[in-house]
């Protein structure tokens, strides 16, 4: 129905709305503070020449580097029990579990979405009792129970599209089965694996309410709940650099992520595209 | 007895058996390994989503307190206490208004998008990372550009209006600062962050109709609306209702873009049953309280899914 020109006029509609704060984050960045407070200026272009201030504000005076520091440690480890976790959970639902395979492995995904914020205050105190308040092993220990379901689920799908001949092919060389799994399997599973690396890092990034409740001194925020609460809740509002801190950790990771999102929707939408 | 044939059998073959031991017998069997191989996923997720649920429904009833040991039963008096008061109230009926206005738009507004990305266009791979941003970039700090968008003094979008003369100089709106603005910027806000993953899953499902039954359609000669209304929509309704699934389920829950935009402010007119059972539960202390607000939740993903079922089989049945 819509001409070509039409088809560019809704899709830049569309990208104006989901861009236009990354765009804005990355502009605010690098203009002065007395440009951003001037209600006079254009705001859409640099009234005065850019600056790298801000981001020297933010690497140099804040604790930022700190936060990213702190995101990635408890990723990393994350990860890796995610990959232990799910690698043989998603196994072992793709092939030995038959047929209540399929139901525990919708039970498991749904556990996916059971919100944080029915489990935050419950969690709260296991966390405390379990004397890991404050402290970063309190989010490894809690993060894995929402990457886990998703994981196992996304690699039961993974698995069950490689045919079965290679791993039976590792067995009558005289593999048992788990040397097969983990021989065989996983070798060709670096796609799988790569994509859950991705989501579990960027679940991670994004967690927020478990970070808020656990954690309470500055040192030991992740990055998406240290900006929110240290730095906007300071008494002077030093937009330049809290925009280039959102930005900073937004935009590279979801570039990283674009390529796997085929995966991901795929482990969506499972059963409902056939 | 089947036991020691297979033991025997797997002896007998070269060269494994010569490390065999008991656990690499039960290793080798698929009634054991499954188990085996699942156990510790299974174990993690029950003690860590199935004991807090259990517990999220024992301390609405109990009167645990931040600091004290006792875990005392006292019955319904959470609910009957949190359920009478005027914020209680407001925040079930936001959830329902911020939920549902904003998942009605992005369905709309998802199929258009999904419509427009089906097409083959240069640049496809850069529009569709620009559109994904608001999905990927964690929300906190999304909520932040929008808080720096939507500021009081310095809004861009004020700055706009005031340039083409639609209002008179400070004129601007105070997005996040009258009620209806509030709300009205956090159902938007809200529509930027889910609508990607809406879109992307919409895509996956209008990518899986065969071209033969679009092709049959041009054939037949049935015009834009018709092919979109009678035979794209209906082949993609069950995937419609995944996204929608979904997009419901973070409406109802999210307390991430009240909590940076407004703090439920102002006047408690943004507050949602998240955001509430947050500020109650964990800032002013009282984890009874917090937790009976949170569990309000359940009964309303229950219903969420249960509606969604329904809906699904009649439209498989007709």
């Amino acid at each position: 129905m819509l001409g070509r020109a039409g088809h560019a006029g809704v899709l830049s509609l569309f990208v104006i709305f989901t861009a236009f704060p990354f765009y804005w984050m990355l502009i605010t960045a690098f203009k002065q503070t007395n440009d951003l407070m001037t209600r006079e200026n254009n705001p859409f272009i640099f009234n005065m020449p850019p600056t790298l201030e801000n981001l020297r504000i933010l690497f140099h005076d804040t604790l930022y580097l700190r936060w990213l520091a702190n995101t990635a440690f408890v990723g990393v480890i994350v990860v890796a029990i995610t990959l232990v976790l799910a690698l043989p959970a998603g196994y072992a639902l793709a092939r030995l579990a038959g047929r209540w395979g399929e139901q525990l492995g919708i039970a498991i995904f749904l556990t996916y979405l059971v919100p944080p914020t029915l489990l935050f205050i419950p969690m709260a105190r296991v966390v405390a009792d379990l004397g890991l308040q404050d402290s970063l092993w309190g989010l490894v220990l809690v993060y894995p129970s929402f990457t886990v379901p998703f994981c196992t689920w996304l690699l039961m799908g993974f698995f069950k599209a490689i045919p079965r001949d290679l791993e039976e092919a590792a067995m009558i060389d005289g593999h048992s089965r788990l040397g097969a799994f983990v021989r065989v399997v996983v070798p060709i599973s670096v796609a799988g694996v790569l994509t859950v690396v991705i989501f579990t890092l960027t679940l991670v990034m994004q967690e927020f309410v478990y970070a808020l409740t656990f954690i309470s001194s500055a040192a030991k925020f992740t990055v998406s709940v240290g900006v929110p609460t240290f730095l906007v809740h300071g008494d002077v509002y030093f937009w330049g650099s809290i925009m280039a801190g959102c930005f900073i950790a937004s935009v590279p990771i979801a570039v990283l992520y674009n390529f796997f999102v085929d995966r991901f929707i795929a482990g969506f939408t499972v059963g409902a595209v056939k | 007895m089947s036991d020691r044939t297979t033991a025997l059998e797997r002896a007998a073959a070269p060269p494994r058996t010569l490390r065999l031991s008991r656990l690499s017998v039960l290793v080798d069997r698929p009634e054991w390994l499954g188990p085996l191989m699942l156990g510790p996923a299974v174990l993690y997720i029950l003690l860590l989503v199935g004991v807090p649920f259990l517990l999220a429904l024992y301390y609405s009833v109990s009167d645990i307190t931040m600091g004290g040991r006792t875990l005392g039963f006292v019955g319904l008096r959470h609910f009957a206490a949190v359920v009478g008061t005027p914020k209680f109230q407001t925040a079930l009926k936001n959830t329902f208004v911020f939920a549902i206005s904003a998942q009605v738009a992005v369905m709309v507004l998802a199929t258009v998008l999904a419509l427009a990305l089906s097409r083959d266009f240069r640049g496809k791979w850069v529009v569709r990372l620009l559109i994904l941003l608001p999905w990927v970039a964690p929300v906190s700090l999304g909520a932040i550009g929008w808080l720096w968008i939507l500021d009081s003094t310095y809004s861009v979008l004020n700055w706009v209006l005031e340039a083409l003369g639609l209002v008179p100089p400070y004129g601007g709106f105070m997005w996040l600062g009258v009620p209806h603005l509030a709300m009205g910027s956090i159902v938007v806000v809200h529509v930027w962050r889910i609508l990607p993953l809406a879109t992307v899953i919409l895509l996956a499902g209008l990518s899986s109709i065969p071209q033969d039954i679009h092709d049959a359609a041009q054939v037949d000669g049935a015009g834009f609306w018709r092919h979109l209304f009678q035979i794209t929509l209906p082949l993609v309704r069950p995937i419609m209702l995944v996204a929608g699934l979904f997009g419901l389920v973070l409406a109802f829950t999210d307390m991430i873009v009240v909590f940076v935009l407004t703090r439920g402010g102002p006047y408690d007119t943004t507050q949602v049953l998240a955001s509430l059972a947050f500020f109650t539960g964990v800032q002013a202390g009282d984890l009874a309280e917090g937790a009976a607000i949170a569990v309000f939740l359940f009964p309303l993903l229950v219903a969420v899914a249960v509606v969604f079922l329904r809906v699904a089989r009649r439209t498989e049945v007709t």
